[in-house]
């Protein structure tokens, strides 16, 4: 049980992340991480919405069935973005100025019905949910590495605005780390984000390949021993 | 994952509507409910947001009434209806508020604006704007001060010649690699100025307090 558990914790955050292996969710991916802030609210939001998705859809899974199970998981992501933007515009309305932008191109994301189509729709509420918070941060974790990546060559700060998203506490991350930048527009501008996103892509396929390497020389190795034990 | 055997009414075209139909009523109900939970507070924060922007444009010294009780409605000259906000002092109309909107490099730029009962400018800010980042985003307040360059000018220290951009042989700075943008902000201004001068009695009348009122009512809300 907590095997199956390691291995949802393992897609989420590499194996299967949504952007650096699915190569989903580029729409709000792309529009959002000019700065390292950004990305990381657009991050949490959706990480709140998929696992509030994964404990809906794996709850009803029961009474879907397949034939209409789009149209269904498309409504309920749906409305759940919908109250999301409301309340927060309602109750926590400074947060929802800096996101609420964010908020409504959560439902673009086709992560979200990807991970309830192929994971919630045939799993069990906790895992659904264990699933969506894993999906979740390693999003987030994609977003701000490409957010933080443009945000320091683009204009050469780092999660500068994070005080209006996580309150006065945050002023220390706020970093200058180059002073008097003139900034460099292209990879501020959507453009830039293929660009970053491509050069990240590429440097994770060059990780695994060496994983994979190491891990093959393991297996060479541990093959050369068989025949001399035996 | 062996899946249950599935019961045979599940497979009726009847079940799937009624899932389908069962499933957008409950979303309806949903939106409803969440929205009658919400609206009242969204439109007290979105009353809020207003009254801050105002108070950027009309320093709150200059009105000791609310900002945001009876705004005129007043047509422009393109015949669209200007929602314009009074600051009373006593009976007075000492400054008003109202918006305008530039025609910049990419897109609207909304503005808010301030004058004085002299048509005289107290003050612009930027609403919203889809100017180059690095560029064009110098009009906004927290990027650049150039946008409070505009306080104190009026139709007459400031004369049509010089409502432009320097380039274009006015008074206003514009910025290196964005010409646009700041010529469309000093005209947006500019037109809000003719704006005043054409309607300047009509802005300026105070208020009529509304004759349906009992004058006891009236007498004890002033008290």
């Amino acid at each position: 049980m907590s095997n199956e558990y390691r291995r949802i914790t393992k897609d989420g955050l590499w194996d299967n992340n949504i952007v650096f292996s699915q190569a989903l969710g580029l729409c709000p991916l792309l529009a959002v991480t000019g700065t390292a802030t950004n990305g990381l609210g657009m991050g949490l939001a959706t990480t709140v919405v998929m696992v509030a998705s994964g404990l809906l859809i794996s709850l009803l899974r029961g009474i879907i069935t397949p034939q209409v199970r789009i149209p269904v998981f498309v409504l309920i992501i749906a409305v759940l973005v919908t109250l999301v933007d409301m309340s927060m515009n309602a109750w926590v309305h400074d947060l929802h100025k800096v996101l609420g932008l964010f908020i409504p191109l959560i439902v673009t994301n086709c992560a979200i019905l990807g991970r309830a189509e192929s994971f919630a729709s045939r799993n069990t509420v906790m895992k659904s949910m264990y699933d969506g918070l894993m999906m979740g941060i390693g999003f987030t974790l994609a977003l701000v590495l490409l957010g933080a990546a443009r945000e320091i060559l683009g204009s050469g700060t780092l999660f500068s605005n994070a005080v209006q998203l996580l309150g006065s506490w945050a002023r220390f991350i706020e970093i200058t780390l180059i002073e008097d930048y003139k900034g460099f527009l292209l990879i501020i501008l959507p453009p830039g984000g293929f660009l970053v996103l491509g050069f990240i892509l590429a440097l994770k396929r060059l990780l695994d390949q060496k994983l994979a390497g190491r891990e093959q020389q393991a297996i060479d190795a541990s093959a050369k021993l068989q025949p001399e034990t035996s | 994952m062996s899946t249950p055997k599935e019961p045979q009414y599940r497979k009726r075209v009847g079940y799937q509507a009624v899932l389908l139909g069962g499933f957008s009523t409950l979303a309806t109900a949903l939106l409803v409910a969440g929205n009658i939970a919400t609206k009242d507070d969204i439109k007290a924060r979105q009353k809020e947001d207003l009254l801050r922007s105002l108070n950027q444009v009309v320093p709150t010294e200059y009105y000791d009434s609310d900002l945001l009780d009876q705004p005129l409605s007043i047509a422009d000259k393109r015949g669209d209806n200007l929602t314009v906000y009074r600051g009373l002092q006593g009976m007075q109309v000492n400054a008003l508020a109202w918006e305008v909107v530039g025609k910049g490099y990419a897109g609207d730029i909304r503005l808010i604006m301030g004058v004085n009962a002299e048509g005289e400018v107290l003050g612009v800010r930027v609403l919203s704007h889809a100017e180059t980042p690095g560029l064009g985003d110098k009009i906004e307040v927290a990027k650049d001060d150039w946008i409070l360059g505009f306080k104190n000018h009026s139709l007459v220290n400031t004369s049509n010649q010089q409502w432009r951009v320097k380039k274009d042989g006015g008074e206003f700075d514009q910025f290196s690699g964005a010409t646009i943008t700041p010529r469309a902000i000093v005209t947006a201004v500019h037109d809000g100025l003719i704006f005043f001068q054409q309607h300047t009695d009509e802005l300026l009348r105070p208020p009529v307090i509304n004759s349906d009122d009992e004058p006891l009512q009236r007498a004890s809300l002033s008290e």
